[in-house]
C-alpha cells in the first residue's frame, strides 16, 4: 500500500481539503463540525476523493467494502463499485430488515449500537471499513468487531478526515487507518 | 430519454430483480419489505443498476443528483460521479450541520421532515432525485419540493424499485419517474 509520503505530495489533496467546511457549534456548542457536504458539491473534488481510495485498494483482493451509516454510504459504494467488491451497509439498530449481528459501543454520553446483516460477509473475506471521518474511533472499532465476528479480515479503515487529537487511530484493534486529510 | 420498452428488454434487469430479497413482516406485521442490501452484495448486479441510470442521464445536462437518506446515499453518489454532477444529501431533521430548508410530509401515522442545505443548488440547475424505492411517493414529493424551493428544475425521479399499487407515481407534482423493477 502507498506511503504517507506519496499521499502528502498528491496535488489532488489540496482541493479536497479546501472543499470541506467547518460548521461551528454543531451538534453542540464548542464542537467544530467537519462538513463533507460541500466536498460533494464539487464534482472534481468528490471524484478525486474516491479515486485516491480506489488507487490504493485496486488489485489488493478486497472482497467487501463496509460503510458506516450514513456518510459512509456516500463514500463506500463508489469505492466498492470501482474495485469490484460488494458493499455492506453497517446501520443503526432496527434499520436492517433481515437477521443481524449487533455491536455496542460507547459514546461521550451513553452508548450506541451498530448492526450488520448475517451472511453479508463470509469467513476469510478481505474487507475495508469506510466512513467520512474518524474522531474517537468508537464507531470504526464497532465496525471492525462486526466484520471480525463474521470471520472477515479487516485490511484497513479508510476515512476522508481524521481528528488526530482524539487518538482514534489507536482504538482500531491494531488495524491500519488511511485518511486523506487531518483536521485540528 | 429511453422508453419503458427499452428497459424491459435489457438483459441486465433480470439479474438486478433477482438479487433483491423480500423480508416479511418488516418493519411491522403484514409488510413485505423490499431489501436492496442483497443487490449490493452482488458487484455485477450493483454495477448494472448504476450503469442503467448513468446511461439514461449522461449528456442530459443534469448538474445535481439529490439522494434521500439513507438508501438514496448508496445509489445517488455513483450516478452523480459518473455523470459529473454534484451530490446533494436530503436528510432527516437535525443531521445537516449548516443552514437548511425543511419540507414536512405525511406518513401512514404522523409526519416526518426532509432537509436540504441552503446553497446546495442554484436556481435553474437541472436535478434528479434518487432513492432505492418509491411506495406512496410522500418522501419523493418532499424531495421535489425542496429542490424546487431552491429554484432547481427536477428533471426526473429515479428509483430501483416501484410498488405500483401504492400509486406514488401520481404524487410527484407531474414529474416523471423512472424505475428498474416493479414489485407487489
Amino acid at each position: 500500500m502507498s506511503a504517507w509520503k506519496d499521499k502528502e505530495n498528491d496535488p489532488r489533496l489540496e482541493g479536497i481539503a479546501s472543499a470541506i467546511r467547518v460548521v461551528p457549534n454543531f451538534p453542540k456548542p464548542g464542537i467544530m463540525f467537519k462538513d463533507i457536504t460541500t466536498l460533494l458539491l464539487d464534482p472534481i473534488a468528490f471524484k478525486n476523493t474516491v479515486d485516491l481510495f480506489v488507487e490504493r485498494y485496486t488489485g489488493k483482493g478486497i472482497n467487501a467494502v463496509a460503510g458506516v451509516e450514513a456518510r459512509g454510504f456516500i463514500f463506500g459504494p463508489p469505492i466498492a463499485l470501482a474495485i469490484g467488491a460488494k458493499f455492506i451497509p453497517l446501520r443503526k439498530p432496527r434499520k436492517l430488515p433481515g437477521e443481524v449481528i449487533s455491536e455496542k459501543y460507547t459514546l461521550e454520553y451513553g452508548s450506541d449500537c451498530l448492526e450488520m446483516h448475517v451472511g453479508a460477509v463470509q469467513p476469510g473475506e478481505l474487507a475495508l471499513v469506510v466512513d467520512d471521518l474518524v474522531a474517537t474511533g468508537g464507531t470504526l472499532c464497532a465496525a471492525i468487531n462486526l466484520l471480525e465476528r463474521a470471520g472477515a479480515v479487516v485490511v484497513e479503515c479508510a476515512c476522508v478526515i481524521e481528528l488526530p487529537e482524539l487518538k482514534g487511530r489507536q482504538k482500531l484493534n491494531g488495524k491500519p487507518l488511511y485518511v486523506l486529510v487531518e483536521s485540528h | 430519454m429511453s422508453a419503458w420498452k427499452d428497459r424491459e428488454n435489457d438483459p441486465r434487469i433480470d439479474g438486478i430483480a433477482s438479487s433483491m430479497r423480500v423480508i416479511s413482516d418488516f418493519p411491522k406485521p403484514g409488510f413485505k419489505f423490499k431489501d436492496i442490501t442483497t443487490l449490493l452484495l452482488n458487484p455485477e448486479a450493483f454495477k448494472n443498476t448504476v450503469d442503467l441510470f448513468v446511461e439514461r442521464y449522461t449528456g442530459k445536462e443534469i448538474s445535481v443528483v439529490a439522494g434521500v437518506e439513507a438508501r438514496g446515499f448508496i445509489f445517488g453518489p455513483p450516478i452523480a460521479l459518473a455523470i459529473g454532477a454534484k451530490f446533494v444529501p436530503l436528510r432527516k431533521p437535525k443531521k445537516l450541520p449548516g443552514a437548511v430548508i425543511s419540507e414536512k410530509y405525511v406518513l401512514e401515522y404522523g409526519s416526518d421532515c426532509l432537509e436540504m442545505h441552503i446553497g446546495a443548488v442554484e436556481a435553474g440547475e437541472r436535478a434528479l432525485v434518487v432513492d432505492d424505492l418509491i411506495a406512496t411517493g410522500g418522501t419523493l414529493c418532499a424531495a421535489i419540493k425542496l429542490l424546487e424551493h431552491a429554484g432547481a428544475q427536477v428533471v426526473e425521479c429515479a428509483c430501483v424499485i416501484e410498488v405500483p399499487h401504492l400509486k406514488g407515481r401520481e404524487k410527484l407534482n407531474g414529474k416523471p419517474l423512472y424505475v428498474l423493477v416493479e414489485t407487489e
